[in-house]
């Protein structure tokens, strides 16, 4: 056999491992059909969600209704793509507002220490103290049941978990003497917080975000389900858990089972891809 | 006041106010915790740096001498601003910098005077940065120039500290310790600094290195001007690289003078000591030092 001698290269940087992370390619296509499901539903859907028809109520997988019909005769697919839209929107603006105020809190109280970090600390500490799901109920019994009451109640009690995390990152890097010579070569403040550190505790949010996420998620499915959150009927996961609850003692279980499982892939998807970052992460050599 | 050094430290003090030690029996986790009595009592005063003056020459280079723990490093960080100092005054060109309050604008001035190399390049650069970002963050700070000035510049910068023009686009990572603590001196350069503090500059890179960074550094100065402080424990490092020595001991300066004759001729017990504390004063930087590393 005829070896073909390939011209030595030298290689100019460390050989990165680029191998095909097969989980990290299967969550974030997992992700990524879910999120083409909620902003092409209308196109996607084979049916108006809301479209009941009494004379087909409770039917199995069919042509006409590829997963079958609920208690109230709508197609049930059609649902499960509608509802993906609130399902997703939910703890998405929890993730991203949660986020957004953590990560500012997080590296303010990194940089500047003293009254500023202890009383940042001091009120996320009694934050944490206090459960998000009665946080999230006691908004509705204010503001009344919808999207907008558990979903800005629920931002706050995620901003403290994500705030902890990143502050400690954030404090790591402060102390470091890049950050020293980044203050003596004059940059501001400012520059030095978002350019430089904020840059260095990105892969580390990105993680909590996507664990954060699959939590809110739940949160939110639970809230609906207890009646409190997005009120039937609209299409929307937690919902379709709890009104299928009714059927599955008639012996259809199908709404509650597939919009169950629906939360379950999405949970399990965020939660893997947090979990892979994080590995990852601890892959890479630091500095 | 001074005017013919570039330097000038006078009477400088520092004083940390430090937590008491474990040994101490506090009210850790206490309700007393936040009281000011409680704290006054579980907070004592320690002198890092007691009434330290020295002065440096332009173009000269001054070396600050001592074990760790002497202060040294303080006197370092207190020069260039990261701390302040409770006592006495610092000078640079002619200019007082001790003041207690500083806006970004007058430390972006103080930025084109002192400059500082950490001992540790393994974080002393941002990790996400590129080298070529390192040096165009600090250009674009300090000049107002277009994108091809700056260009050239860094090219210039890295030609000066004997780096590839190639590697201007890598990360940290992908250099070694000796290149990395080139870009940290590039990094130095970029703002044209009147002094150039070397925190222990070398101390953390390979033997051989040592010699080739301490040459560039001598180059620097041939080419540049620029004045030195260097901070060291390496009287054999100090021996090689400056025309002063201030030897420092727990936080005070216990003697000071050119550094051959302090070095040939301690006066002070505690200089002695050290250097017999050298098994031999052997190694010493040649100039002929192979150019090649890592």
């Amino acid at each position: 056999m005829a070896r073909v001698e390939a011209p030595l290269v030298a290689p100019t940087e460390a050989p990165s491992r680029r191998r095909l992370d097969w989980v990290l390619v299967s969550t974030s296509s997992v992700i990524a059909l879910l999120v083409i499901m909620a902003v092409f539903a209308p196109l996607l859907a084979p049916d108006d969600p809301n479209y009941a028809n009494i004379l087909a109520t409770n039917q199995g997988p069919s042509a006409a209704h590829l997963l079958g019909t609920d208690s109230f005769g709508r197609d049930l697919l059609s649902r499960l793509i509608y509802g993906a839209r609130l399902s997703l929107l939910g703890p998405a603006l929890i993730i991203v507002i949660a986020t957004l105020v953590g990560t500012a809190l997080a590296i303010l109280s990194a940089w500047y220490g003293g009254w500023f970090d202890r009383v940042a600390s001091r009120v996320a500490d009694i934050l944490f103290a206090f459960p998000g799901l009665i946080f999230a109920m006691l908004a509705v019994a204010m503001f009344g049941p919808g999207l907008l009451a558990p979903v800005v109640a629920l931002s706050i009690s995620y901003t403290p978990y994500l705030m902890r995390v990143v502050r400690a990152e954030a404090l790591r890097q402060r102390n470091l003497p890049y950050v020293a010579a980044c203050y003596v070569e004059g940059l501001r403040v400012r520059t030095i917080c978002t350019r430089h550190i904020l840059r260095n505790v990105m892969p580390l949010l990105l993680v909590q975000a996507a664990l954060s996420f699959g939590y809110a998620l739940v949160d939110l499915a639970a809230i609906s389900y207890l009646g409190l959150g997005v009120q039937p009927p609209t299409p929307e996961w937690g919902v379709m858990v709890s009104t299928g609850q009714s059927a599955i003692l008639a012996g259809h279980p199908q709404e509650s089972l597939l919009a169950g499982l629906m939360i379950v892939v999405t949970v399990v998807a965020f939660n893997l891809l947090g979990d892979r970052l994080a590995t990852r992460q601890k892959g890479v050599v630091r500095a | 006041m001074p005017e013919d050094s570039i330097l000038e430290v006078r009477g400088l003090r520092k004083v940390y106010r430090v937590r008491a030690s474990r040994a101490d029996p506090g009210p850790a986790g206490s309700a007393l915790l936040g009281h000011p009595l409680a704290r006054r009592q579980r907070a004592r005063a320690l002198v890092a740096v007691d009434d330290v003056s020295f002065s440096v020459a332009p173009g000269q280079s001054l070396a600050v001498v001592g074990e760790s723990g002497s202060g040294k490093t303080t006197v370092a960080r207190m020069v260039v601003g990261l701390e302040r100092p409770t006592g006495g005054t610092i000078w640079v060109s002619g200019q007082e910098r001790s003041w207690r309050h500083v806006t970004s604008r007058e430390r972006r001035r103080r930025a084109r005077e002192v400059q500082i190399i950490f001992q540790d390049p393994y974080s002393s650069l941002d990790p996400r940065m590129s080298v070529r970002g390192c040096l165009d963050e600090s250009l674009r700070l300090h000049f107002d120039w277009g994108r091809e000035r700056r260009d050239a510049r860094v090219a210039e910068l890295l030609d000066q500290v004997g780096l590839d023009r190639r590697q201007a686009e890598s990360l940290p990572r992908a250099l070694s310790g000796g290149q990395r603590q080139r870009v940290a001196i590039a990094r130095a350069l970029a703002s044209e600094p009147r002094v150039l503090i070397c925190d222990e500059a070398v101390a953390s890179l390979d033997v051989s290195i040592q010699a080739q960074v301490l040459n560039l550094l001598s180059d620097i100065r041939d080419a540049t001007g620029v004045s030195y402080l260097f901070i060291s424990h390496d009287l054999a490092v100090v021996r090689q690289v400056s025309d002063n020595v201030v030897i420092m001991r727990r936080g005070r300066v216990v003697e000071a003078g050119p550094t051959a004759s302090v070095l040939s001729d301690p006066s002070n017990g505690y200089t002695k000591q050290l250097l017999a504390a050298i098994p031999r004063p052997g190694w010493k930087p040649t100039r002929s030092a192979s150019p090649d590393e890592s």
